[in-house]
């Protein structure tokens, strides 16, 4: 399975996981400093800072764009619990 | 209920400046608020209208059953044809409920309301089965009326995410919301006529803007440059005698409760427990201990058993992170535990460090029951926390004052220097 790399720039840790998982089980498995809400990609709490590696991200579906837009987020910055690592390197600055 | 010789008589619009209405609605029944809010005299649903030069809006509404009060406030004032927008500070229903009507009433009125308040817009609105058109509108953007200009403020989370103020430049009033609000209910309206009010002020900042303080600061920012010749919030008496005073109160309460002791760049780790006999007291000591040998870490510990939870809300507040240990009783952690955690929606935990251990006898879900909600409350949760069947052992000591040490490591950055770990290593949250 094609593995990729989260650093999590809080903690200093760097995760080696398999595809298709999504940062927040990442993060809390690892215990850095993202914190959720709905887990449904709904409320927003978990709005995350990408640092390097946005590209190895699975694109946003149409509900988290539209939540993105709602909370005024940046170019760099997704939902934690709708983001899923595709492969590379990615960091994340919780 | 006493009634006045002040009072406002139904179906009478109160004019606060020139060509600004209170169309608001009394409640004075009502003695809880969304569930939560004791209401000793009922409350008030403040709506406004303006009117400008090229037409009328509407600040708000109010709480459905009151529509026909509002609705009749209204229509002395203005046609419905003349109501160019409708400006939405809060969709909470107590000031959305005569909306769909209003729209009924005024079908060309614009509707105007904060980004986030988008979302919120369809989900009270759904079950009419309309679709609203809306404009959303943020901090900085404003809508002329010819003469008088409407200018937006967002001041998100005070008290939902879609909250907004709304600030009429040439006369300096602002449209708080249910910022400086209070739920007081007395028709004499105006802050310098009516009862004393200061505790329901109070309460409900403590109740409503509290758990937000980080947002309430930013907006208090926002706020505070501007003149204010008179606020009108959407709760409780309008307040035109002194209206900066309410804004420097807000300043205050937003400060922190307790007064800073730690030194600088100190981390703050209290330590809670229950025990009926000894074991997670013994665990809960040498967790203790082992945070306590951290430099730049101070550690407190407390038994739940002898105080009661509201005394450690504020502790918690400015507390860096806690560690509840609790016995599993009846397949569960034990009462005061969660007694502890329910009272701490005051205040915000999000970010904050969480962990949890205790001694079992059998099957021992304390432990992850505490951390799940931990987690759901959106604290950090680093580590899994020791489980201890019966009496702990030397060894499982170790283990609790390795698991302090952890915890205030991570507290104080020590614990947070490179490295790299497998996914698969990593035991499931
Ligand atoms: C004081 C208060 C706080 C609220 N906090 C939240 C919240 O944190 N998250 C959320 O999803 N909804 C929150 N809500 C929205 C309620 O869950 C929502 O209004 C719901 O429809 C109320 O259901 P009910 O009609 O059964 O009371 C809050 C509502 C109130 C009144
Ligand atoms: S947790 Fe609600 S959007 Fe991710
Ligand atoms: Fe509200
Ligand atoms: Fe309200």
């Amino acid at each position: 399975m094609p593995k990729a790399e989260v650093l999590f720039e809080d903690i200093g840790v760097t995760v080696k996981v398999p595809a298709g998982t999504r940062l927040i089980e990442i993060s809390e498995r690892v215990g850095a400093g993202i914190t959720y809400g709905c887990r449904e990609g709904e409320c927003g709490t978990c709005l995350t800072r990408i640092v390097k590696g946005q590209e190895h991200l699975a694109r946003p579906s149409v509900l988290e764009d539209k939540v993105l837009k709602e909370q005024m987020a940046g170019p760099h910055e997704r939902l934690a619990c709708q983001a899923q690592v595709l492969g590379g390197t990615i960091v994340v600055r919780p | 209920m006493i009634s006045p010789a002040s009072a406002i008589p139904d179906g009478e619009a109160v004019e606060l400046a020139p060509g600004v209405h209170w169309v608001g609605a009394f409640d004075p029944s009502l003695r809880r608020f969304d569930l939560i809010l004791s209401t000793a005299n009922g409350t008030s649903y403040n709506a406004y209208a303006v009117r400008g030069s090229e037409g009328v809006v509407v600040v708000d509404t109010v709480k459905s059953e009151f529509a026909d009060v509002f609705f009749a406030r209204l229509e002395t004032i203005c046609d419905y044809s003349e109501i160019r927008a409708i400006v939405l500070n809060h969709l909470e229903p107590d000031h959305s409920g005569a909306l769909p009507e209003l729209l009924r009433r005024a079908p060309q009125a614009e509707v105007l309301l904060s980004t986030r308040a988008q979302s919120m817009l369809k989900a009270v609105t759904k079950a009419d089965g309309v679709e609203y058109s809306y404009r959303p509108v943020a901090t900085g953007d404003t809508l002329s009326l010819g003469d008088r200009t409407l200018r937006f403020i967002s001041t998100p989370f005070l008290h939902w995410p879609d909250t907004q103020c709304t600030y009429l430049e040439e006369l300096s009033v602002l449209f708080s919301g249910d910022v400086f609000g209070c739920h007081f209910c007395d028709q004499r309206l105006f802050n310098d006529r009516v009862g004393d009010f200061r505790y329901a002020f109070e309460y409900y900042y403590r109740h409503i803007m509290r758990p937000f303080r980080s947002h309430v600061i930013e907006a208090l920012d926002l706020l505070e440059p501007l003149e204010l010749a008179l606020i009108a919030p959407a709760h409780g008496p309008v307040l035109r005698d002194g209206p900066r005073d309410y804004v420097d109160r807000y300043r205050t309460l937003a400060q922190p409760t307790l007064q800073a002791e730690t030194c600088a760049g100190e981390k703050t780790l209290l330590i809670f427990y229950l025990s009926a006999y000894g074991n997670t007291e013994r665990m809960a000591q040498a967790v203790y201990a082992g945070a306590e040998g951290v430099e730049g870490c101070r550690v407190s510990l407390f038994d739940l058993e002898g105080s009661e939870p509201s005394l450690f809300v504020d502790l918690i507040e400015e507390a860096d992170g806690f560690v509840i240990g609790s016995p599993t009783i009846n397949g569960d952690a034990v009462k005061p535990a969660w007694d502890l955690l329910s009272s701490l929606t005051l205040v915000k935990l999000r970010g904050k460090l969480g962990g949890a251990f205790g001694s079992y006898g059998w099957s021992g879900e304390a432990v992850q029951m505490l951390e799940d909600r931990l987690r759901g409350l959106k604290l950090v949760v680093p580590r899994h926390g020791p489980k201890v069947k019966l009496i702990p052992t030397e060894e499982e000591l170790d283990e609790c004052r390795a698991f302090g040490r952890a915890l205030a490591e991570h507290l104080t950055g020590v614990a947070n220097q490179a490295r790299v770990v497998d996914f698969a290593d990593l035991i499931r949250p």
